[in-house]
């Protein structure tokens, strides 16, 4: 089974976010093991740019294996501040460490990220 | 919804922490560890399969040649016993219902393999066809387990597996079959056959065998670098491979001509003729339409090539190829990152008049357009 930890909230989608959740904090996304597992090895991750405005549910990314490819949605609404360069030459780190190395974008949210699921309801739908 | 069918390997395939997803009904691995390295270790090594969710239906009797040489596009009676030939059985319009191994166990023994998800159709063609032939059609596929062991290490594998005939495994050519007794008294029939492009054993074996035989595998395999791989390494190597699969660059819409398998429609000839087999009016036609398009260049005629892109995004099954002006000209049948080559690959279909190697096309990844260059199939040729 994939490992979800408690202290992280997350999307439908499969995204993961760590920090604080108001307007105005800068929070870190990933996508979750649950949705590295099904990709299997990464071989390509298209990021956002810094400055990019990013609305929850919308697609800002995309994630591309040998098998599949998926696109990342925004988990949250704000501006991209810092992307995980080292994705570009390293995407294999997401499937290797999903919830540490394998961050890929920190956002400061310009709104409240209110919708997002808990471990154990996120949990609930992976299973 | 019935519920999933399991192989005999399964509980093999949980206890070694696979992947698990449904194909065609099947419960079968999709991975173990990753999928570049099981990809790369049937390049530089080898692999272990697990195939038994693929159809095998026996042929036998006294007609059993003459019944195939009407049901099949190929010419099954000129198989020598031990021998295996790629096939495929089409429809009175030419349409490809399967492609299809048959081998030849016996003077009046074939065994036809099919794809997972069309054995049902294939079978009930088989049994529709075999009317008026003194011929028996049989439904092996629950009582016999497929496992490939594939990759450039496969024959010294097979051979310390085997306790009797491993030097019919060495002899073995490519495309023939031997029985041969493996380690633990078990019966099987090996042929030299595969899906991935590198050399490799497919190893016919009975249900209740499979596990043994699996775990023979890995454990003889073990110190040449075998590991098992699932259907997804297997996809990314036949796609290398330049390897049709069926429901992507074939289908019941595609002739063999039209998939550039022209070859595997034996006509006959002037000196050996070869009489009415079913589809064989509109293969015919097929084939005419196909060479009168060599010659004209006809725009309408198309083609199944191979495209490397210049950058990372790769083509998937259903985007569309475009032409260097921007227009939507064909459409990818299949596509990947290719671990080998580091680059995307894709077989698509286009116009007859954009095939040649070298031709710079575009395709629609997603609302953007990824360039693309035709290149000559296979993308991947083993050098040994």
């Amino acid at each position: 089974m994939a490992n979800v930890p408690d202290e992280l909230r997350y999307s439908a989608e499969h995204e993961w976010v760590a920090g604080d959740l108001a307007e105005g904090a800068v929070v870190t996304v990933g996508i979750t093991e649950h949705a590295a597992d099904a990709l299997g090895d990464i071989v390509y991750v298209e990021l956002p740019s810094v400055g990019d405005a990013v609305q929850a549910g919308s697609v800002c990314g995309e994630l591309e294996s040998t098998k599949a490819v998926s696109e990342l949605y925004s988990p949250v609404t704000g501006e991209v501040v810092e992307v995980n360069a080292a994705l570009e030459g390293a995407p294999e780190t997401i499937g290797a460490d999903a919830y540490g190395e394998g961050w890929i974008f920190k956002a400061r949210l310009t709104a409240e990220a209110s919708d997002l699921l808990d471990s154990e309801a996120y949990a609930a739908i992976t299973e | 919804m019935t519920s999933p069918l399991r192989t005999p390997l399964h509980d093999e395939h949980v206890a070694l922490g696979a992947t698990i997803v449904d194909f065609a009904g099947w419960e079968m691995p999709v991975r173990y560890t990753g999928d570049i390295a099981e990809h790369t270790a049937v390049r530089t090594a080898a692999g272990l399969f697990d195939l038994s969710h693929m159809g095998e239906i026996a042929v036998r009797g006294t007609d059993a040649e003459a019944f195939l040489d009407d049901a099949l596009v190929g010419r099954m009676s000129a198989v020598a016993l031990g021998g295996a030939k790629y096939t495929m059985m089409c429809a009175a319009d030419g349409g490809v219902i399967d492609d299809l191994i048959v081998y030849r166990r016996d003077w009046d023994h074939y065994v036809i393999v099919a794809n997972a998800a069309n054995k049902d159709v294939v079978l009930d063609e088989l049994f529709d066809r075999a009317e008026g032939f003194d011929t028996d059609v049989e439904d092996d596929s629950a009582e016999i387990a497929l496992i490939a062991v594939q990759g450039p290490r496969a024959q010294g594998i097979v051979m310390e597996m085997t306790a009797r005939g491993a030097d019919d495994i060495e002899a073995m050519r490519y495309y023939t079959a031997a029985h041969v007794l493996l380690e633990g008294d078990v019966h099987a029939f090996v042929a030299r056959t595969g899906y991935t492009g590198e050399d490799g054993f497919e190893l016919f074996v009975g249900a209740d065998e499979a596990a043994a035989v699996w775990r023979l595998a890995l454990a003889i395999g073990e110190p040449h670098g075998l590991i098992p791989c699932g259907l997804s390494s297997r996809d990314s190597l036949r796609l290398e491979a330049g390897m049709p699969l069926y429901g992507n660059e074939l289908t019941r819409e595609t002739t063999p001509f039209d998939a550039g398998l022209g070859r595997v429609v034996a006509f006959g000839t002037e000196k050996n003729p070869r009489g009415d087999f079913v589809g064989r009016a509109a293969l015919e036609a097929a084939r005419d339409a196909w060479k009168a398009s060599e010659e004209d260049g006809a725009s309408h005629a198309r083609r199944l090539v191979g495209l490397v892109g210049e950058g990372r995004r790769a083509a998937r099954a259903g985007y569309a190829v475009l032409s260097p002006g921007g227009a939507e000209v064909g459409v990818v049948t299949s596509g990947a990152p290719s671990p080998t080559l580091g680059r995307p690959i894709a077989m698509a279909y286009v116009p007859r008049s954009l095939s040649e190697p070298g031709t710079r096309l575009g395709i629609d990844v997603r609302g953007r357009t990824e360039p693309m260059t035709v290149v000559a199939l296979p993308f991947y040729t083993r050098t040994a």
